[in-house]
């Protein structure tokens, strides 16, 4: 557009139109909230139609001091280091029986494990409670039946069991997306790879070590850099089935943090906003990781 | 006779060598069929329980199907539950965020892709810097300017808030989109005398129909399935609740009505199942954009 004067001037009005809703819209909702939640962690605020009071840093002072709070980042990152191995693995190891185009019905396999990742994770959620009920969800019924157990096991009620239960949960609503992901990584292997190592004498075992399984690896760092980040939006899930319970087993910070904005007596949002900031910079730190990540991802895809 | 033939005219289709040689792919379908049947199965268990007569959930176990099909359940979740009145507030919610996120992107992206104009660069660096902020980081502030501007406790708030947070990825999908098409498409254009608007609206909107069906289909699936700006936006007002809000409210009040909630839970997730079934090509495929790019 190397229109001349009065057409460049209509243009840059339009263009400044054209962004207008994404500018208020995003700038309300998402610029102002990360700039707000700063000023925010600063203040002594108990309620939102209370006044705030300037309190320095002493928020987080008792952010950092409270032991709590650690549990609840200490459950964040062991859920993720929890998740995201068994996740990535188990979906590679699908994903690769499921490219190949000699297995039958596997349409149909790829509906049914992408099935769960449409549903409202929320209402999944409070499905699970009732699945996995100690006395008679059908889980137990199984384990009974079976004689693994005598009396079930208490999944959801048992600080012990309750994240590994979330956990498998988890693992099981967002397996699809993961898979989905493989399957399009396998889907940019050229078929004359194959059919080149294969003329070579290369056998299945040889074609996925030396073949496969490395021009995957660009794919491997975005991938689980992905699911690294997907397993921190985990509040719908574990409201849902715990509510961080039982005595705050599963507490991850977006509950901890909820907990004390909307769920106390009296509402502590300065505090909790302290902690949203430092959470904040962990995801942040995640995210550069990511971009970085992709970066180095791109470089060696583009270099092969 | 007939299968000799086929046989025949298919070039050995069943011979003893091929059957063998494709065997080990069936059993690995059989094993793959099992896990997949385990995968679905806490919903044929939900969507059996919500036809089961309330007492017959507890006794039934593992069984699938009800006795006979029990569909008060239905009209109890339905009517006195509220979820025929949640659904319509999804509805309504889910509806118009789409419009709204899909014009706003759409819009954005074009004139970052197609246009030069100073503050460019800059918009581009705000939006790829907040890429990940995840919802419970900016809840609170949501909610306070929300609560200012008189928009808490309302759909129109919700649909606000849903709409102006993250969509950073659409607005990118948009971006990526505009940027390959070739430049003679607006300058032929223009020779034929199109303005701005009719430029976006005529040519390049139509054009990018495969991102908008992306996009369209993602941002769906978000605000059907959102929950947490739907929590903290109807806490006061339990009528405009939408179905993950009115799932939670509804075991809180019931818990121990399983065929009920079993027949909420069924009642508001039919409608995303049913799409993804019919859609599922452009499911897959918008979920995979990801990572090709």
């Amino acid at each position: 557009m190397n229109g001349s004067g009065p057409r460049l001037g209509r243009n840059r009005l339009w263009v400044w139109l054209f962004l207008t809703p994404t500018i208020v819209l995003y700038g309300v909702y998402t610029i102002y909230p990360v700039v707000a939640s700063y000023w925010y962690s600063f203040v002594e605020w108990n309620g939102f139609d209370a006044a705030k009071t300037w309190v320095g840093l002493a928020n987080y002072r008792a952010v950092v001091a409270d032991p709590l709070f650690w549990n609840s980042f200490k459950i964040t990152v062991l859920f993720m280091v929890a998740v995201v191995p068994v996740k990535v693995l188990l979906t590679l190891l699908l994903a690769l029986v499921l490219n190949s185009p000699k297995l039958p019905l596997r349409t149909l396999f790829r509906t049914a494990f992408f099935l769960p990742v449409v549903t409202t994770t929320a209402i999944v959620g409070v499905v699970m409670q009732f699945v996995f009920d100690p006395a008679s969800g059908p889980v137990n019924v199984v384990l009974r039946k079976l004689g693994v157990v005598a009396d079930g096991i208490n999944f959801l009620g048992d600080p012990k069991a309750a994240l590994w239960t979330v956990v498998g949960v988890y693992i099981w609503k967002w397996f699809g997306v993961t898979l989905i992901y493989w399957l399009a990584a396998l889907q940019t292997v050229p078929d004359e790879v194959y059919e080149a190592a294969a003329i070579d004498g290369a056998g299945p075992w040889g074609l996925l070590r030396h073949v496969t399984l490395p021009l995957l690896k660009p794919f491997a760092v975005i991938i689980t850099l992905l699911t690294l980040e997907s397993t921190l939006k985990i509040f719908d899930l574990m409201l849902t089935m715990t509510n961080g319970g039982p005595f705050y087993a599963t507490e991850v910070v977006e509950i901890y943090i909820y907990r004390w904005a909307f769920a106390a007596t009296v509402p502590q949002l300065g505090f909790a906003s302290a902690a949203a900031v430092v959470f904040g910079l962990f995801v942040g730190l995640i995210g550069v990781l990511q971009l970085l990540g992709i970066r180095a991802a791109r470089k060696a895809r583009s270099e092969r | 006779m007939t299968d000799v033939l086929i046989g025949r005219t298919r070039g050995n289709r069943w011979s003893p060598g091929r059957i063998l040689r494709r065997l080990p792919w069936w059993g690995a379908a059989v094993v793959i069929g099992i896990g997949g049947l385990l995968w679905i199965y806490p919903f044929l268990w939900m969507l059996g329980a919500s036809l089961k007569d309330p007492l017959e959930v507890f006794t039934s176990g593992l069984s699938l199907l009800p006795k006979h099909a029990e569909w008060g359940n239905y009209s109890r979740a339905w009517g006195d539950a509220g979820f025929g009145k949640y659904l319509v507030n999804t509805v309504i919610v889910t509806v118009t965020t789409v419009v709204l996120v899909v014009l706003r992107c759409a819009m954005s992206g074009y004139v970052l892709a197609r246009h030069q104009f100073f503050g460019r660069k800059i918009v581009m660096g705000i939006l790829i810097a907040t890429l990940f902020v995840p919802t419970g980081y900016t809840i609170i502030p949501v909610v306070e300017v929300s609560q200012r501007l008189g928009l808490l406790n309302s759909l129109t708030g919700m649909v606000l808030a849903l709409s102006g947070g993250a969509h950073v990825a659409s607005v990118l999908l948009y971006l990526g989109y505009f940027r390959q098409l070739p430049r003679e498409l607006e300058e032929s254009a223009v020779i034929d005398g199109a303005g701005f608007l009719s430029i976006f609206g005529r040519i390049m909107l139509p054009l990018a129909n495969p991102v908008t069906a992306t996009v369209t289909l993602l941002t769906f699936l978000g605000t059907w399935n959102a929950f947490f700006l739907p929590l903290v936006f109807t806490f006061s007002r339990p009528d405009l609740r939408t179905l993950s809000v009115g799932m939670l409210a509804f075991v809180g009040e019931n818990s121990t009505d399983w065929s009920g909630m079993a027949a909420a839970a069924s009642i508001s997730l039919l409608p995303v199942v049913v799409l993804f079934v019919v859609l599922q090509r452009y499911f897959v495929e918008g979920i995979a954009g990801a990572i090709k790019s």
